[in-house]
């Protein structure tokens, strides 16, 4: 049986990229070098918070809508959506999942964001919702465009959709970003190339989706997400005192 | 040949949160308001129960410089040691339905420092067979330059006792890796404030969990 207050499963490093990549310069100095000391999941790691459709607004997972102003953004109009799922195979239900990206120029409305592409007066590049009973989101918005950054002097981030997500325990939670299928970019990416393994890093590009599409209207990307399972407990739940 | 384990699926990857993680988790500090309800760093309403506590800090970088675009969220139990989620059975400490225990904010892009504002949590029963762990709150790290979310532990400097016992604690080598995780009490105008700076890396480093 799997267990509300489960432990759960050790988190698989080697799928993810590791502290130190120094292709990706800002890494060097934030990336503690210790080795982390491992925790058996107590309630502080099994437990985490939870959030109610009360906090969210009813425009929250449209970003073609949730900042226009005098008309609509611009740009590649298009839908997103997948199931957020745990490593045992189980729909996470009713968890917030949060994303925010550039506009269709590669352009964050940010007050640090200084890229010669301009703003989208009707775009604002940010958005909210919460799974459904199986686990399952969507939200519509304009397809980002690639952007310039300073690392070396000409890297360019592939087109993509950064995402926060929270599961039921504070050890799920991740921040990770989405990549579109067929963006030349993607292998070219320190970023993404910090990632180890390969396929662990081709989960994270989405295929186009053209059975979700809306026809004369958007074309649809699918991206499920994963986060960490729990383990299963054959004898009586052991995590609990007394 | 053996019998084929059941198949687990893979956790996605993580990928670093960037230098605007805040128009996505609190846009009011990318500078434009777009939500009606935002999520902040105040996590007691007018009926919490519990002393009433500012936490703060900075974080720092190898070099020792500010880090100023951090994110930083914290998940907490209540004053009784009870955390507002199903997985807590501890039916004998009260919950405190206004106290959902979780917050959020950036590092200030001037000043570096990040707070909170929140009630102190109590003791909470450590896993079946150990002792109950120190009050503590539980924070999560996220960053441009930070490629995967850093969990660490605030614990309280003035509860000495309780953290000599603390099962958690008791896994980090004594003197600085330990003095790492505990916040230092100051009293500012009446009010009672816990210090906790952060290091990523460097002879002051802060320890991270692998939880
Ligand atoms: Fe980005």
């Amino acid at each position: 049986m799997i267990h509300a207050d489960s432990e759960f499963l050790q988190r698989d490093r080697s799928i993810h990229p590791p502290a130190f990549t120094p292709d990706y310069k800002t890494s060097v100095l934030r990336s503690p070098r210790r080795a982390m000391i491992s925790l058996q999941s107590s309630l502080s790691e099994v437990t985490g918070p939870a959030f109610g459709h009360s906090e969210l607004g009813p425009l929250d997972n449209d970003l073609i809508l949730n900042y226009a102003r005098e008309g609509e953004p611009i740009g590649e109009r298009i839908f997103v959506h997948g199931h957020v799922r745990d490593e045992n195979g189980r729909g996470i239900p009713h968890t917030l999942v949060e994303f925010w990206q550039a506009n269709a120029g590669g352009r964050y409305r940010h007050r640090n964001d200084r890229y010669l592409a301009p703003i989208d007066p009707n775009f604002g590049g940010c958005g909210r919702t919460i799974t459904d009973e199986n686990g399952f989101y969507y939200f519509r918005t304009i397809k980002p465009g690639p952007y310039p950054w300073r690392n070396n002097l000409n890297s360019w981030r592939p087109a993509h959709i950064h995402f926060s997500v929270f599961g039921s325990g504070f050890a799920q939670r991740l921040i990770t970003q989405m990549y579109f299928e067929g963006d030349p970019l993607i292998w070219r990416d320190p970023m993404v190339q910090g990632i180890p393994d390969r396929s662990a890093a081709e989960r994270l590009i989405a295929p186009l989706d053209l059975g979700a599409a809306v026809p004369l209207d958007m074309l649809a990307y699918k991206f499920d997400i994963v986060l960490r399972g729990r383990q299963q407990t054959l004898f009586e739940n052991k995590l609990q005192g007394n | 040949m053996v019998q084929p384990l059941p198949v687990r699926l893979q956790e996605t990857p993580s990928q670093t949160a960037g230098p605007y993680v805040h128009i996505g988790l609190i846009p009011l500090q990318a500078g434009f308001d777009i939500f009606e309800t935002n999520f902040t760093n105040v996590l007691t309403g007018p009926d919490t129960a519990g002393e009433r506590i500012r936490i703060e800090g900075r974080v720092f970088d190898g070099a020792g410089a500010l880090v100023r675009d951090v994110l930083i969220e914290i998940w907490q139990a209540n004053s009784a040691g009870r955390y507002n989620h199903p997985a807590d059975r501890q039916e004998s400490k009260p919950l405190d339905a206004g106290f959902r225990g979780w917050g959020r904010t950036g590092s200030d892009f001037e000043t570096g420092v990040w707070s909170f504002e929140t009630v102190k949590p109590g003791p909470i029963v450590g896993r079946k067979g150990h002792r109950p762990m120190a009050p503590h709150i539980n924070l999560w790290i996220a960053a441009r330059g930070i490629n995967i979310g850093l969990q660490t532990r605030l614990y309280f400097a003035d509860e000495a006792s309780a953290n000599a016992d603390d099962p958690v604690l008791n896994l980090v080598e004594r003197g600085q890796q330990r003095d790492s995780l505990l916040a230092r009490r100051e009293e500012r105008d009446g009010k009672t404030v816990y210090v906790f700076d952060i290091y990523l890396q460097g002879p002051n480093e802060t320890v991270f969990f692998d939880v």
